[in-house]
């Protein structure tokens, strides 16, 4: 059985359905992208698997468990977290009360040495510590976000978009912090609109359109098929991947 | 003259504080304004009374009244808000169903104390007065004074440095980041309720006391003063509504003392008309409560 098992699922807002039914799985230890254009449905999907807006149809299951109406914060007790699109930094608290927030959050009492640790990891946050989290800069705000999410020790990451408005150097970084991450055994559920970088590092990939899943296969395969080149990698319009 | 005046600013400054920030915290959170807090703040007071009235100690009355009133802010909250929060109802219509709540427990209190003005017990009250030089305080307003400022400390000390302060932050400064860290938000939402429903019980209490008075109308009497305290210190702000609540006490009673008793409200909610024409968006912007 997969990490993540997605069944069927339907999912909208008000009276607009915006997912028609995914199917998807995301196996231990593996990462998997979703790519697809705007509007197909990529930050609605993550949204309820996050459970932030209802699942109204079908069945998620994720390390073994139905978390189809599971309450979005046991979600993230079970090890599913979510870096947001946009990466929602908590502006006016500072850096460090971003990381204990979610360290308390997510083992409900002290953040303990996950602190410590994620300074370690990213020493930038480290010097920014005491400074509010919405006046870092966007590199440093998708390490916090990445780092915030790290705090719950997640078995699973689902990541919307991470590389979004950053300067090519920097959307190099996060790619290197999401290989790393990988490496040391988190699955990924990526969904990038840089679908070249994402593909290239993905085990598995899935295309999203109008709110089906149009097309699947290993990230390699689907980096070399055609329609896949024209319509998600820029490759008529320029080379550019956006 | 002046200063004796100040000082019984600081008394009535207090108390409007305790009560102010309880919306303020409600605010900040939900972006809505619980019109049901006056009714509880009124219901914290009788219970107090009623208790005392058994004999039990005053203290001991005090502190379970303000569980009462946290209690019944949690209860508000699921019966008033938690359902159409569900329902992603907007902000104007929980508005609507927190006067609706007001006025059943309005209802109640009528039904249990009946319609009169009620006092504490007799001997409950020290009339004692204590003089600085040509200043005379009763003991009672430093007691009140006191326990409103060590209510106001803690409470901050809870929004700056506990686990629970910094999940009622985040929950106000960005409700979907707050989910996806795995904050409990219902958790979160009940907590605030019930600090800042037993801060305005405590407030009912403590104003029963100053004035030896309890009534159904109490409520009523504060509530305008309290919300007009929260623009003016900026929505959701904390400091805000602390610094405004001061503001209002002072203005009152030096109103009261050099021009006339019967313009006090007049002239308090004329100066703060002023102050929101000069920075319409209050002293303090939402942000406050969000930065503690
Ligand atoms: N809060 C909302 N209320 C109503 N409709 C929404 C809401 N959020 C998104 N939608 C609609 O749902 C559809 C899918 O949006 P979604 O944000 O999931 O797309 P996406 O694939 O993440 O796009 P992008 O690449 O721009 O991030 C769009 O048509 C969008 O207009
Ligand atoms: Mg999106």
């Amino acid at each position: 059985m997969a990490l993540l098992e997605i069944e069927n699922l339907k999912a909208g807002y008000g009276r607009i359905e915006v997912l028609h039914g995914i199917s998807l799985r995301l196996e231990a230890h593996t990462l998997c992208a979703i790519v697809g254009a705007n509007g197909a449905g990529k930050t609605t999907l993550l949204l309820a698997l996050s459970r932030l807006i209802p699942i109204r149809e079908g069945r998620v299951t994720f390390d073994g468990r139905d978390i189809t109406r599971a309450s979005s914060h046991s979600v993230v007790r079970a090890g599913l977290v979510q870096v947001p699109e946009g990466r929602r930094m908590l502006a006016s608290m500072s850096v460090e009360e971003n990381l204990q927030v979610a360290g308390e959050a997510a083992h409900r009492g002290s953040a303990g040495s996950g602190v410590t640790e994620m300074y370690e990891r990213f020493p930038i946050l480290g010097t920014r510590r005491s400074l509010a989290a919405g006046s870092l800069s966007g590199g440093e705000q998708q390490m916090l976000a990445f780092a915030r999410a790290l705090m719950a020790r997640p078995k699973a990451l689902l990541l919307d978009e991470p590389s979004m408005g950053l300067a090519p150097k920097l959307v190099e970084t996060v790619f290197e912090i999401i290989a790393q991450e990988r490496a040391r055994g988190t699955s990924i559920l990526l969904v990038e609109q840089n679908a070249r970088k994402a593909l290239a590092l993905a085990d598995y990939a899935y295309v999203l359109e109008r709110g089906t899943i149009s097309l699947e296969g290993k990230g390699s395969e689907l980096l070399g098929r055609e329609e896949i080149t024209a319509a998600y990698l820029g490759e008529i319009t320029g080379p550019s991947s956006r | 003259m002046l200063v004796q005046q100040l000082a019984n600013g600081v008394f009535l400054g207090a108390v409007y504080a305790l009560f102010a920030i309880g919306y303020t915290l409600i605010f900040g959170v939900l972006d809505i304004l619980n019109l049901a807090h006056a009714a509880i703040f009124m219901l914290a007071a009788f219970v107090a009374l009623s208790l005392a009235g058994l004999g039990v100690p005053l203290v001991l009355a005090f502190a379970l009244a303000l569980v009462v009133a946290g209690l019944l802010g949690v209860l508000l909250d699921r019966v008033a808000f938690a359902p159409l929060r569900r329902r992603n109802a907007g902000t104007l219509v929980p508005l609507i169903s927190s006067i609706g709540a007001a006025i059943i427990m309005q209802g109640v209190a009528r039904g249990i104390w009946g319609p009169d003005e009620q006092r504490f017990p007799a001997n409950a009250l020290s009339t004692a007065e204590i003089h600085i030089g040509s200043l005379t305080v009763g003991a009672l307003d430093v007691v009140i004074l006191a326990i409103a400022l060590v209510l106001m400390g803690v409470l901050s000390y809870v929004l700056r440095s506990t686990a629970l302060g910094r999940s009622i932050r985040a929950v106000a400064a960005d409700r979907v980041a707050a989910a996806l860290l795995g904050v409990d938000i219902e958790r979160t939402i009940a907590l605030t309720f019930f600090i800042a429903s037993a801060l305005g019980g405590a407030a009912g209490i403590l104003i029963g006391l100053q004035y030896n008075s309890v009534s159904l109308d109490m409520g009523a009497r504060i509530e305008l003063k309290g919300l007009a305290i929260i623009i003016l210190g900026g929505m959701g702000s904390v400091t805000g509504a602390v610094i405004g609540a001061f503001l209002l006490g002072a203005v009152e009673t030096l109103s009261v003392a050099y021009i006339s008793s019967s313009y006090r409200d007049a002239i308090a909610f004329g100066v703060m008309f002023l102050i929101l024409v000069l920075r319409p968006t209050g002293l303090f912007g939402k942000r406050a409560l969000r930065a503690a």
